[in-house]
């Protein structure tokens, strides 16, 4: 249990998708103007993370590895390079589930995900995830800790950078600065934040 | 009229608009509102009429760190006589040897340790006065706003929490970074989301970790290295912290007083108390915060002592953590910062208490840094506009049902 607690914290903290790899950061830029939308794209990609990460991680262990296909018989096949398409192909039809399921129960989150929701298929933080599992080769149980962990800190930074943008909508930004730039300043800035964990060992 | 009164008012008209020297407005306001109370006063409605403004909360804060800068510059200059004494120096090379040489470099002669830190802090405060000074002005020439004493504070902090031999070059690229990049594309004071004193020593923590971090930097002496007492606290094999500091002759008193090496001006616990009784007294900063970041910090380490990790910082006792290290310092200048923390008094306790909670984890669970309290507040800071939110969202689902009910 400890184990996978510390999956779940490092993956939060320590080795958070945004601010500590820098991944998903088109949506992580594009959708942190509000609180609300952001903390709702967070528990989307959360989600969505729990769902994927597990589900490539059989994918991965039971066909695509050296010598995963042994129970049917081919002890010598190495599909590993089929690796990069088949996970996306596995995000890209969950992701289609998703926005079915939320269309249906909660239009309000879909009507203000809007076009970023089927961006999520193609959002690094996601395969990025996945990559981290295969590369780390998780079993079941540790790569949908790590699916939580990892997605709940993508959440966490972007909900945090939706906190600050509000706050700063009062702030005198240069002209050339606004936008985009200022965020990816913010963005900087937060990662320096998150720089303390750097180095803890779990 | 006083003479500069009169002074100033012959200078104006250089500087108002169409004037030869309109583009440094910036700098006579500057020097104008400094000495005298600005005379433009807002008459429309939500403002509080008071005579607290941001002059006087910023001058406030800086005579506040008086106590810590004294005890600092006279800790400083006695770690660095000691270490002359035992590596058997008779003198400081460079400028600092023929200044020096006349009060001598005995430890126990007070004005000599005095004297001794003046000679390290002065350069690295005149340092960051100068270029942050530059980028303010740069800044409020080019965007038309004005100069203000917020940038008095953050020089001084940053200048406090500096190790005594720093390379000047160091010190001016840190304040660039804190001025520029943590406050002034922002808009400049009030408008920024991280202390801009912290951000500037993160940087140079990040960028150049040999000179600020380690065991050679914190005196101020060529060749000397003396580690501080947190990080002897930390030294992997000792049987208790507390044992391995006391060993090398740092007593729980000695600490509390400030008397141990480490930054120029951030060890004393004596002289952050008295700076915060004054700015409790004036109203300056928020007791809420600091008392949120003592019980943060003592409760995470009573949680550590009992549950009993191997590294000896485990079993640390929580008054040996609130004396040691910057942690004082921290609470009552950084994290009581009123732009970077957070703005509702309910959010001001959790603020506090994720700071100490923060720092207690950095310090012992961390083996990277010795030290957690600024890497705490810059991470505090990330979360203090949403905890402000969901502190407001509460509020307004609370007197929605309370209302509802009538």
């Amino acid at each position: 249990m400890e184990h996978y607690l510390n999956i779940v914290i490092s993956s939060v903290f320590i080795e958070n998708l945004a601010l500590a790899f820098f991944l998903g950061m088109c949506t992580f830029l594009a959708i942190s103007k509000q609180i609300g939308t952001a903390f709702g794209l967070g528990v989307a990609v959360v989600a969505v993370q729990v769902i994927t990460v597990p589900a490539n991680n059989l994918l991965f262990q039971y066909f695509l590895k050296d010598g995963a296909l042994a129970w049917m018989g081919f002890p010598n096949v190495d599909l590993s390079f089929l690796g990069l398409i088949s996970y996306i192909g596995v995000i890209a039809a969950i992701v289609q589930i998703l926005e079915m399921v939320l269309d249906r129960y909660v239009p309000a989150l879909y009507n203000a995900l809007g076009i970023f929701l089927p961006l999520i298929t193609v959002n690094c933080a996601i395969l990025g995830g996945t990559l981290f599992m295969v590369e780390r080769d998780y079993t079941l149980g540790e790569s949908v800790a790590y699916g939580f962990g990892s997605g709940l800190g993508w959440a966490l930074a972007i909900t945090l950078l939706a906190g600050i943008r509000e706050k700063l909508k009062y702030s005198d930004v240069p002209d050339g600065l606004q936008g985009l730039g200022i965020t990816f300043v913010i963005a900087g800035l937060m990662s320096l934040g998150f720089l303390g964990f750097s180095g803890i060992q779990l | 009229m006083s003479s500069i009164r009169r002074f100033m008012n012959q200078l104006h008209p250089l500087f108002a608009k169409g004037g030869r020297l309109e583009k440094f407005y910036a700098l006579y306001e500057m020097v104008d509102t400094f000495l005298y109370t600005p005379a433009d006063v807002t008459y429309t409605a939500p403002h509080v009429r008071d005579a607290i403004d941001l002059k006087r909360v910023m001058t406030y804060v800086v005579i506040a760190t008086l106590p810590v800068l004294l005890i600092g510059l006279y800790n400083t200059g006695y770690q660095a006589n000691i270490a002359m004494a035992q590596l058997g120096l008779d003198s400081t090379p460079g400028w600092r040897g023929p200044l020096l040489d006349a009060i001598g470099y005995n430890a126990s002669n007070p004005l000599a340790c005095l004297l001794h830190g003046l000679v390290y802090f002065l350069p690295v405060y005149i340092t960051t006065l100068a270029v942050g000074g530059f980028w303010e002005v740069v800044f409020a020439a080019v965007r038309n706003h004005e100069i203000n004493e917020g940038f008095l504070v953050t020089s001084m902090l940053f200048a406090l929490i500096l190790p005594p031999d720093i390379p000047l070059w160091q010190v001016a690229l840190g304040i660039s970074f804190g001025v520029v990049v943590a406050k002034e594309i922002f808009g400049g004071t009030g408008k920024n989301f991280v202390n801009p004193a912290l951000a500037g020593r993160a940087f140079l923590f990040f960028a150049y970790p040999g000179a600020i971090s380690g065991d050679s930097v914190w005196v101020a002496v060529d060749g000397f290295s003396q580690a501080t007492p947190l990080a002897l606290g930390s030294v992997p094999g000792i049987d208790s912290a507390v044992g391995n500091i006391v060993a090398h002759g740092y007593s729980w008193w000695d600490c509390f007083m400030g008397i141990q090496p480490g930054n120029i001006g951030a060890e004393s616990t004596l002289g952050c108390l008295l700076g915060a009784a004054f700015m409790l007294y004036t109203g300056v900063a928020s007791w809420r915060i600091m008392a949120g970041v003592t019980l943060g910090l003592i409760g995470t380490v009573l949680i550590f002592n009992f549950s009993g990790g191997e590294a000896p910082m485990y079993g640390m006792p929580w008054y040996w953590h609130l004396v040691l290290g910057g942690f004082a310092f921290g609470t009552v200048f950084m994290a009581t910062d009123p732009v970077s923390a957070a703005h509702t008094n309910a959010g001001r306790w959790v603020f506090g208490i994720l700071i100490g909670f923060m720092t207690a984890l950095i310090r012992v669970v961390n083996p990277a840094y010795p030290e957690g309290i600024m890497l705490a507040i810059l991470f505090s800071n990330l979360f203090a506009p949403l905890i402000d939110y969901v502190v407001i969202r509460l509020n307004i689902r609370r007197r929605m049902m309370r209302n509802a009910k009538v």
